[in-house]
């Protein structure tokens, strides 16, 4: 098995409590009057339960003990007290009723909140943390961990609260009745707690480290399941077994202990329970026969009760405990990925769309011009410039690396003039792509900087700037829906003829409408169901859509036959000209009508002209040309 | 609990029987807890005799020591036999997804798959546990009780008699509202978790498109539709507490009155009454873990339905008994192959397909996008079956071999390719667990991976991240190359697998098999005629159909797709010159 990253060990420490300060925040903030009430309502709740207990000593005592030998006794009395707990129960079942569906609400609403907040947030990360984190792992926050955090608080906050309640309730009323013996009641809780949390304590760990044995075997099976084919191709089927009965192994020992643990508590504290129960007869005994403390008959019976009751939500919360400790470890996991930095964003030049008026001046209009303009505020004197946008690019003596101590692209200078297509060649691994990626700043340069239409790129903000940019990456990524609707991804309010106009350029119409339920055949799972040079095409038809300003081809089209992409890329350069498009290319006769063309090797640009002008250099694109040269 | 998914108990079945047995020791000693505790009270207290309140004490003492050591090992038991019935569920699931043909693999979907292994099975684990130690608590505690009452007051009994069924009855009836809801909940699970995997996997798109506005928008949406069904649901199963309640109250208040009444006239003791409050307390409690056992049960079910959904799964492939295990040459033959994914009936994606290819031979396949060249590779290792008619390796029938002896010989570089988590190394060796150091090197220098390899820090231990996403597309490609390689097959087939790689390597990869794999049978998909013009044969594919069928210079003459490729291709030489 891999060595696969395990997610960092949540701690039961300060943190945790953190964290369900948060959590509770969640609940506190947006549900306030509920919770209010719901808090209110668990009260009623937990009186009327232990006004079953507490009602028995004044029934016994007042009512029934009194006509006990009477021969015609009155039961006037006894029928009104009777009529007062009919009440009070009455009061109790709509208090539970009304706060199980709040509960309900709440609860819902805060999952809710937390998956959506969630989502916004991991839409905001940097592509980074994509890198750093396995998507098994990321899929296991929504997953598991949301699943831990709805059993705590559907069941364990309104079960804690209200055990909580009744242990306070049924304390005042055992003081009430007899201070001396809630003395033993006071000590027998410091043990049933000291034995809780040992108990508790390791059944914790061990759900916690079940939580991690869970997530390690959903980034697993989600890592087999994809490459599920290549699996097959392998007969890596027995191998993929034995992997996954180790990492299944492992989840079966801390789930079987985890369980274990949380399974004995409640026999442990129940039985315990017991134990205080005869030490509380038996000093109760000695106490009315000595007649210390005043304890009559009914004070004892009562008492005794209470003492078993007293016991019952102790174990309710211990046995809560493992819930809440799986859905705290799971909630720190969950907010550690909330409290991820964003993606960076100073930007403040804005892309709009924009006129020319009479004098020539540029102004901003609302309406699609086909002529787009860098709105640039300047924070010195408050005023606004308009500066066109031209697809102008240029690179200066710019360096990075994905790793602090590998660099992809050494003191990399160039640039792209307006309208120009300029043209990437080079081994793979040259840097190519990465390029790209520091143009829509998918990365940050380390060293050096890029400037866009004169503008430091740094200045723009991210999303202006992306959406300049139309890219066609090299890994084609559809979403479920219908090719329409991947299509329109490009331009959400595109109309039908669009999305039609769009195909037809990425040359996709054809095959679309040869599909049985034609642009409403429904794509899962990354368009599985389409060859990869079909869903190529329907990316390039997704960016055709966009009409953007600045176009990026990455390898767009190598699953496409070269017939397809020829036709492809004139439907392209019609689109795109006078605008300025970026083309990283295998097939040298995808790019053959560039304006420039950069040889890239290692991250360094060794050769760079038309593509005329390389050819009598004759240097490597010559020898990749005529393909007299093997480079090394 | 479903029967066929209760298989998968196997070796835990002991665990499972003893548990309740268990739970039953320990409900019957519970039980007498009551009766002492009344004794207690009503004669040890009443008579202020201390010998007799010790003396019972101790007995209490110990029962209670003996209830706690049945209830322990009880859950105990229960914690292992559940956690063991959930490990078994999974092996159980996860190897019958090995056994998955492409066609099975099609059906379900990643998220789908991976939600079934993870909270599914969880859900039915946390069911069974409770099950196997709550469904023998309560009926044994409710006639234990039940007959502890009757010695107490037969009225009571009585009363308990009826609520009983109807308290029961009421709580099943709730469960059984809630659970078409839970169902519906589950499904849009599903569609949730979809999302958020499409938005991991494709965070470039979104982040380029600008589009994560919209996701989170979509996104909102079936969080939203998740968030209705569950309320919905949860709201009836919510019903259960105040129901439960409302039941108490009213006996307990019942039992007041004719428990009050008995004392009154001297037919009971005050501590009897309240033993009987206890038992009426217990009984009512045995119900409610029954109606949460039931909605676990219930919840549950859904997740049973869906793990059934892969079990069920017929594996469109097996081996036959007498499957013929060695592959003798890498000839191939297609005789009248028509071929539909949606099987027969199904729009025919090959039609017609004749085919001979000799051992040793070069292959190239040529054909526009959608023109059905990966299905037609597809089915030499037997991926796919054929819908009509014989594909033939080595002389053999595909369907006739051992499926690992087939693919161990024919060894194909899919198109859309996977490496995993692991090293370099670990990556290669999928093709031969065995294979030495050296051999990995010697099949990455043949793939023209290992220049690239030996650049990286870490070499040959390079760790490769899951995807494969941090080597280039044409990186990846060599090292799936390799991998294929190391397989030492008769076939070696590239399904556009030297896409992403320069044309120089290209050529240098065909000319390393050239000299080091003569006598495999390559077959090369491939867009550039370059990579297939030297090819011994080459097919041209058109729409599913072959459209002709020979060397480069043949086809020249008499294909005009290929003329047509090829003119378009080697243009750009020829004006260069």
């Amino acid at each position: 098995m891999s060595k696969e990253k395990k997610p960092t060990k949540p701690s039961l420490n300060k943190n945790t409590l953190k964290t369900a300060k948060r959590l509770l925040g969640y609940v506190t903030k947006t549900y306030k009057v509920q919770f209010i009430i719901v808090l209110i309502c668990i009260l009623v709740s937990s009186i009327a339960t232990i006004s079953v207990s507490l009602s028995l000593k004044f029934l016994l005592d007042d009512y029934i003990i009194p006509l006990i030998g009477q021969k015609s006794p009155d039961y006037t009395e006894l029928y009104q007290a009777l009529g007062i707990l009919a009440c009070i129960f009455l009061s109790g079942v709509i208090a539970s009723f009304i706060y199980t569906r709040l509960m309900v609400v709440i609860g819902q609403g805060v999952l809710k909140r937390v998956r959506d907040e969630m989502f916004e947030h991991m839409q905001k990360l940097p592509i980074r943390y994509f890198d750093r984190n396995t998507n098994g792992s990321i899929m296991s926050l929504y997953t598991n961990d949301t699943d831990t955090l709805r059993q705590m608080i559907n069941q364990s906050i309104p079960q804690v609260l209200m055990s909580a309640l009744t242990i306070v309730v049924t304390f005042i009323a055992m003081l009430v009745l007899s201070p001396i013996l809630t003395v033993l009641a006071v000590v027998m809780i410091r043990v049933m707690t000291a034995v809780a949390r040992m108990v508790g304590g390791n059944s914790g760990k061990y759900f916690v480290r079940q939580q991690l044995d869970l997530a390690s075997i959903t980034g697993f099976v989600e890592e087999r399941m994809t490459g599920q084919r290549v699996v097959k191709v392998f007969n890596h089927e027995r191998i993929s077994e034995e992997e996954f009965d180790q990492l299944n192994e492992s989840l079966f020992v801390s789930s079987s202990k985890a369980h274990t643990f949380a399974s004995i508590m409640g026999p442990v504290i129940g039985n315990m329970g017991n134990l205080q129960f005869v030490l509380t007869a038996v000093l109760g005994g000695a106490l009315s026969v000595l007649g210390i403390g005043n304890i009559t008959l009914g004070v004892m019976a009562s008492y005794l009760q209470f003492t078993k009751s007293f016991t019952q939500p102790f174990m309710q919360i211990a046995q809560q405990f493992n819930s809440i400790i799986m859905a705290l470890a799971g909630a720190e996991r969950i907010f550690n990925m909330m409290d991820e930095e964003p993606e960076v964003d100073e930007g403040y030049v804005t892309l709009v769309n924009a006129k020319k008026d009479a004098q020539g001046n540029l102004t901003e209009c609302k309406e699609r011009t086909g002529l787009w303009a860098w709105k640039h505020p300047h924070q010195a004197d408050g005023t606004v410039t308009y500066t066109e946008l031209k697809g102008d690019v240029r690179f200066y003596d710019m360096t990075f690396g994905y790793t602090e101590d590998h660099m992809v692209l050494h003191d990399l200078t160039l640039y792209a003039k307006p309208g120009q297509k300029l043209a990437f060649v080079g081994s793979t691994g040259a840097g190519k792509t990465t390029i790209t990626n520091l143009i829509n700043r998918f990365y940050d340069v380390q060293d050096g900087k890029i400037r866009y239409d004169d503008i430091n790129i740094n200045k723009i903000k991210k999303a202006d700037l992306r959406r300049s940019l139309g890219i066609v990456l090299q890994d084609t990524h559809l979403f479920t829906g219908t090719i329409m609707e991947n299509i329109r991804y490009g331009k959400l309010d595109a109309t039908d003829e669009e999305v039609y106009k769009a195909a037809e350029l990425a040359h996709a119409d054809g095959f679309i409408r040869m599909l049985p339920k034609g642009y409403e055949t429904r794509l899962s799972g990354d368009g599985e169901e389409l060859s990869q040079g079909q869903r190529q095409l329907l990316a390039i038809a997704r960016a055709a859509i966009a009409d953007p300003p600045v176009l990026i081809l990455d390898e767009a089209t190598s699953s496409i036959d070269t017939r397809t992409e020829s036709i492809v890329q004139k439907g392209m350069d019609n689109l795109m000209k006078g605008r300025t498009v970026f083309v990283i290319a295998h097939r040298l006769s995808t790019i053959r009508n560039s304006d420039a063309i950069m040889v890239l090797e290692h991250g360094r640009i060794i050769e760079r002209g038309t593509h005329d002008e390389l050819l009598s250099q004759k240097g490597t694109y010559y020898q990749l040309y005529t393909g007299n040269l093997e480079l090394s | 609990m479903d029967k066929k998914l209760l298989r998968s108990v196997r070796e835990y079945k002991k665990q499972s029987f003893l548990t309740p047995v268990l739970v039953a020791a320990e409900v019957f000693v519970e039980v007498l807890i009551p009766i002492l505790m009344a004794k207690i009270i009503d004669v040890g207290i009443m008579n202020g005799d201390m010998a007799y309140i010790i003396k019972l004490g101790a007995l209490l003492v110990l029962l209670a020591v003996v209830a706690l050591f049945f209830g322990a090992k009880a859950g105990q038991l229960a914690a292992v036999a559940s956690s063991g019935y959930a490990k078994n569920l999974r092996h159980d699931i996860f190897y019958k997804i090995q056994d998955f043909s492409f066609g099975n693999i099609d059906h379900f979907s990643t998220p789908g798959l991976v939600t079934r292994l993870t909270t599914d099975i969880t859900n039915v684990q946390m069911a069974y546990m409770f099950t196997i130690r709550l469904l023998a608590r309560a009926p044994i505690m409710i006639v234990m009780s039940l007959i502890m009452t009757v010695t107490i007051s037969p009225a009571i009994a009585f009363m308990m008699l009826i609520t009983i069924p109807v308290l029961g009855g009421l709580l099943i009836f709730i469960a059984k509202k809630a659970h078409p809801h839970f169902i519906k909940v589950f499904d849009e699970y599903d569609e949730l978790n979809n999302v958020v995997q499409e938005n991991v996997n494709a965070a470039r798109v979104v982040k380029a498109y600008v589009r994560e506005d919209h996701e989170v928008e979509k996104f909102g949406k079936i969080s939203g539709i998740v968030f209705r069904l569950f309320t919905k649901a949860e709201k009836i199963v919510a019903w259960n507490s105040p129901t439960m309640q409302f039941t108490m109250y009213i006996v307990v208040l019942a039992m007041v009155l004719i428990g009050g009444e008995s004392i009154i006239s001297g037919d009971m003791l005050t501590g009897e009454l309240t033993s009987v409050i206890v038992y009426a307390l217990q009984i009512l409690t045995s119900l409610m873990m029954v109606s949460f056992v039931f909605v676990m049960i219930m919840i549950a079910e859904a997740s049973t339905e869906r793990i059934n959904e892969v079990l069920d799964e017929v594996p469109e492939m097996e081996d036959k008994a007498d499957a013929v295990t060695e592959v003798t040459n890498g000839d191939i033959e297609f005789e009248h192959v028509n071929f539909s994914y949606a099987g027969e009936g199904g729009n025919l994606s090959l039609k017609d397909v004749n085919l001979h290819i000799k051992s040793g031979q070069i292959v190239g396949i040529i054909g526009g996008t959608g023109s059905a060249k990966s299905t037609l590779v597809q089915l030499i290792p037997r991926l796919y079956d054929v819908t009509s008619g014989t594909v033939k390796v080595g002389g053999t029938d595909v369907r006739d071999y051992n499926l690992k002896a087939l693919r161990d010989q024919v060894s194909v570089v899919l198109q859309k390719n996977v490496l995993f988590t692991g090293s370099i190394y670990e990556n290669i060796r999928w093709g031969d667990e065995t294979a030495s150091d050296a051999e990995v090197e010697r099949v990455c220098k043949l793939a023209q991976a290992d220049g690239f390899i030996r650049e990286f820090p870490n070499q040959y231990e390079t760790m490769i991240v899951e995807g494969g996403n941090n080597v280039s597309g044409g990186q990846k490609q060599r090292l799936c190359i390799a991998r294929a390689l190391l397989k030492k097959p008769k076939i070696l087939i590239l399904d556009d697998s030297t896409s992403a790689v320069d044309t120089k390597t290209d050529a240098l990869i065909r000319q390393a098999f050239r000299e080091e794999i003569p006598d495999t049978t390559r077959i090369i998909i491939a867009q550039r005629v370059s990579s297939v013009e030297d090819a011994d044969v080459i097919i041209v594919m058109d729409k599913g159909e072959i459209s002709g069928i020979g060397t480069s210079e043949e086809l020249l003459k008499t294909n005009a797709i290929y003329r047509e490729v090829y003119e378009s291709q080697m243009k750009g030489g020829k004006d260069s010159e």
